[in-house]
Parts: C-alpha cells; sequence; structure tokens
C-alpha cells in the first residue's frame, strides 16, 4: 500500500451507500486517481463477513488506499476509510476517526446519519457529503446537518441510481447543492 | 449557532456535571459524546450546550437519563461468534490448567455475555472452577443482568450466534421461557456476581485470569483510553488475557508494550511476565 504524504486535513469527503453501492464507489473511486488531497470516509451497509473482501477488491481494482476502520485511528489525505460491520464509523476530530457501537439507525449499523453528522460537527463547511444509490433513507439527517453547518451535499442523480430510495430521501431534505450522475463525481470532488 | 463557543461549552457542562454528581464524563471520546448531548439538546429544545448546565444541575431526573445514555447497552450473547469460538479453541485450554479461575467482564451491560461465557465455560466442565465478575456503571443495566430475563423475542438471534460460536446444543437447555421471557437458570447465575464498577473512576479490581472489556474503549479518548488500558493490565495476573472489541486499536497506547498478542484478528492479548 502506499505510504501517503503527511499533511494537515483541510477538508473532507464523506460518503453513505447502500444497495449497489459497492459498483458505485468502484465507478468513483477509479475516477479519483491516487494523488487527491483530502481523506475519504465511507458508510457502505454491509453484512458481517464480507467487509474485509470488499475493501481488498475495492482497492485492488481502483488503486486507491482503501482501508477498514479502526478505533482512533489517524487519518490522512489520499486515503478511504471503510465503515467496518457493526459500527458507526465517525469523525472523532480534524485527523482521527473513531467507531461505536451505538443504537441502529434505520436498521442500519454503520450508518450514513452518524458519519454525517460527526463529519458536519467537526469540519463545519469544510466537508461535501456524498449520497449514493441504497434502499433506505439512512443519510437525509445527515445530510441536513452537513448543510446547517455549511458544508455540501452531493447526491447521484436517480437515473445514475442503481436503487433510488436513498438518494431520492436525501433530495427530498432541499439541502442538496448538486444532483450529479455517478461518472460526473470524481471530478466533481477533485474540483471543489 | 453557537459554534465558535462549542469546546468551551462542553468542558463547561462536563464541569459543571463533576462537581455536582461527582460523575466524570470530560474524557470520553468527543464524537459520540457529542451525539448523546445533541439528543439532550433537542430533548430540552434548545441549541445551546450551555443550557443542559442549569437543566442538568437542578434536575435529577434529567441528569439520569443523561447518565443512562452515556452508558452503551447495545449487548447480546455470543456477540461476534468467531470471537468466542477463538476464546474456546486458544483460551479454554489455557484456562483449564488452573484450579481456579476468576474473570471480569468489565462494562457488562445488560449481562448477556457474562452468561454466555458461563455457558461456554460449563460446556467445558470448567464453571465449577470459576468466578465471573461482571461489572458496569448503571444501574438499570446491572438490575436486568442480575434477574437473567431477556425478551423471547431475542432467542432467535442468541441461538444462531451460539451455534456459529461452535455451540452444540440448545441454549432452552440454559434457560426456562414464559411471559415472552426467557431466565437463565441459577446454575450458571450461581458463578456470576453483578457489581458496579466504574472504570473511569474506580481503581483495581484484583487478578484475574481472563478479562473481557469488549467495545468500551471506543468510548474514551486515547488518554483516558490508555488509563483505563492499564487498569484492566493491573487486574490481571501474570500471563493472564485480555479481550478487546474486534475493531479496538491499542497501537497508540503507551500500556500497549505490557501485552503480547495472541489473537491479533480477534484482540485478544497476554500480559507479558
Amino acid at each position: 500500500m502506499p505510504v501517503p504524504a503527511v499533511s494537515m486535513v483541510e477538508r473532507l469527503v464523506v460518503i453513505g451507500a447502500s444497495a449497489g453501492g459497492f459498483s458505485a464507489l468502484q465507478t468513483i473511486f477509479s475516477g479519483l486517481g491516487t494523488d487527491f488531497d483530502f481523506p475519504i470516509l465511507v458508510c457502505k451497509h454491509l453484512g458481517i463477513g464480507d467487509e474485509k473482501g470488499l475493501v481488498d477488491v475495492l482497492a485492488s481494482r481502483t488503486g486507491t488506499t482503501v482501508m477498514l476502520s479502526q478505533d482512533k485511528l489517524p487519518m490522512y489525505n489520499g486515503c478511504i476509510y471503510m465503515a467496518p460491520g457493526n459500527y458507526h464509523l465517525q469523525v472523532e476530530s480534524r485527523d482521527t476517526i473513531s467507531l461505536s457501537i451505538d443504537e441502529r439507525i434505520c436498521h442500519s449499523r454503520p450508518a450514513v446519519d452518524v458519519l454525517f453528522e460527526s463529519a458536519a460537527d467537526v469540519f463545519k463547511d469544510q466537508v461535501t457529503a456524498v449520497v449514493l444509490t441504497g434502499a433506505n433513507s439512512d443519510g437525509a439527517a445527515g445530510v441536513e446537518a452537513i448543510k446547517n453547518s455549511g458544508g455540501k451535499v452531493v447526491v447521484q442523480s436517480l437515473d445514475s441510481a442503481e436503487v433510488k430510495i436513498m438518494p431520492k430521501a436525501a433530495i427530498e431534505t432541499g439541502c442538496v447543492d448538486e444532483i450529479l450522475d455517478l461518472e460526473d463525481i470524481a471530478a466533481y470532488l477533485r474540483r471543489s | 449557532m453557537t459554534d465558535d463557543f462549542q469546546d468551551l461549552e462542553l468542558q463547561l457542562l462536563m464541569d459543571a456535571v463533576k462537581a455536582r454528581y461527582g460523575y466524570e464524563f470530560a474524557h470520553y471520546a468527543r464524537a459520540s459524546m457529542m451525539r448523546r448531548i445533541r439528543k439532550h439538546m433537542e430533548a430540552a429544545k434548545t441549541d445551546r450546550i450551555s443550557d443542559l448546565i442549569p437543566l442538568f444541575i437542578h434536575n435529577k431526573a434529567a441528569f439520569a437519563h443523561f447518565v443512562k445514555d452515556m452508558s452503551v447497552t447495545v449487548t447480546e450473547m455470543f456477540r461476534d461468534p468467531d470471537f468466542f469460538q477463538a476464546l474456546r479453541k486458544s483460551i479454554v485450554p489455557l484456562l483449564k490448567t488452573f484450579p481456579f479461575i476468576k474473570i471480569w467482564h468489565a462494562g457488562c451491560a445488560t449481562g448477556q455475555e457474562a452468561y454466555s461465557m458461563a455457558i461456554m465455560l460449563d460446556e467445558e466442565n470448567l464453571l465449577e472452577r470459576c468466578q465471573i465478575y461482571a461489572t458496569d456503571f448503571n444501574e438499570n443495566s446491572l438490575k436486568i443482568a442480575r434477574s437473567g430475563i431477556y425478551p423471547d423475542a431475542d432467542l432467535a438471534l442468541y441461538q444462531e450466534n451460539y451455534s456459529k460460536s461452535g455451540g452444540c446444543k440448545s441454549l432452552d437447555q440454559y434457560c426456562s421461557r414464559g411471559y415472552d421471557s426467557i431466565k437463565f437458570n441459577g446454575r450458571l447465575t450461581e458463578h456470576i456476581t453483578f457489581a458496579n464498577h466504574n472504570l473511569v473512576s474506580d481503581g483495581v479490581f484484583g487478578e484475574m485470569n481472563l478479562i473481557l472489556c469488549r467495545n468500551v474503549l471506543i468510548y474514551f479518548n486515547n488518554e483516558l483510553q490508555d488509563r483505563v488500558l492499564k487498569l484492566l493490565i493491573d487486574s490481571l495476573r501474570s500471563r493472564g488475557i485480555l479481550c478487546l472489541g474486534r475493531r479496538e486499536n491499542i497501537r497508540f497506547s503507551e500500556a500497549a508494550g505490557l501485552l503480547e498478542t495472541v489473537d491479533r484478528h480477534q484482540r485478544i492479548f497476554r500480559k507479558k511476565a
């Protein structure tokens, strides 16, 4: 795994995905390349057991540095941190992630809302949240928190989403800045 | 928004809570703490953390509710079945070499894992030689733990976990059923002592052969994690075993040097001699 240069985290990207999320994430990671200058935290709903495989496959197919999150792990630019099964992934501070086993949200642990709310709390207007395909309304409350703290919200277009319930719930909050086709999300993240 | 003063307000709230009730939450991990505080702010219909100070100081019930929230009660029997399988396979043989075995389950919540342990030890013919101490700082949780009574609806999940962990029987054998509940047999309860202990403010807990403290340290910041990890290690006899949660991380802790790894994936460690 390439060792990233250690520099201050200036901004953060958080991504929420559920059903259909694996191939969507693969598209985005591939489009990002390896030299993006922010950390990415990902909450993808998954069953226990397949998480290690998910991380390994994403890393090898996209060439990015993808890690399974552990509690109080330092967070580096250019690295992607996936939520482990049965734990919530959170932003603990400007350079640390953390985990919790708090109650499920929308039947999910990890939950997108928990990730987004903690990101908004720490990074305020320096966070971009992305909601991808999914069959669950998890993420909608998180999107509102991001917006209220001045961050940006990007949602995958319904036309390009394998399952539309999650992006639709996010769009219906009225807190969305951009609705983009899946193929355009990586370029947007690199630009903004 | 009151964002500029968020850290100050948080600190004042923690100071107030400590001065009024003696509870020390200042070194809890921030993200999980903020989730709870936001929830209580919503209930109190305020967007200032500092508004919780007068509420908690004057309203004991509101504060009691907060304390209850601060202690995580999420647990299940044989949670992480492959951990219990590893315990049965690699730790039980070690335990068998001792004439008497002391086990501490720190942060036991409502006790399901303590009963899981008792069942596993019974199946390994070890229970008669074991004393399990299961502790938590939440009295409500301990009350449920002591009763050994859980919703019947949870039994299916417990049975599934138990089977995945290598158990070959039916959990029915260890409990009686009725009134939509299950109640564990006195034979298991006899070997478990549930007691109030706060890892943050209370001390060492005697010389244990085995300590389980799973998914507790994640709620503490690095400083407190280190302090509690030392307390756990001090409570182990030489070569005693410590089990943490599967995504917990001791790499950045000073006390990590006092431990050697037994099972990296399952976070099972042994105190160095």
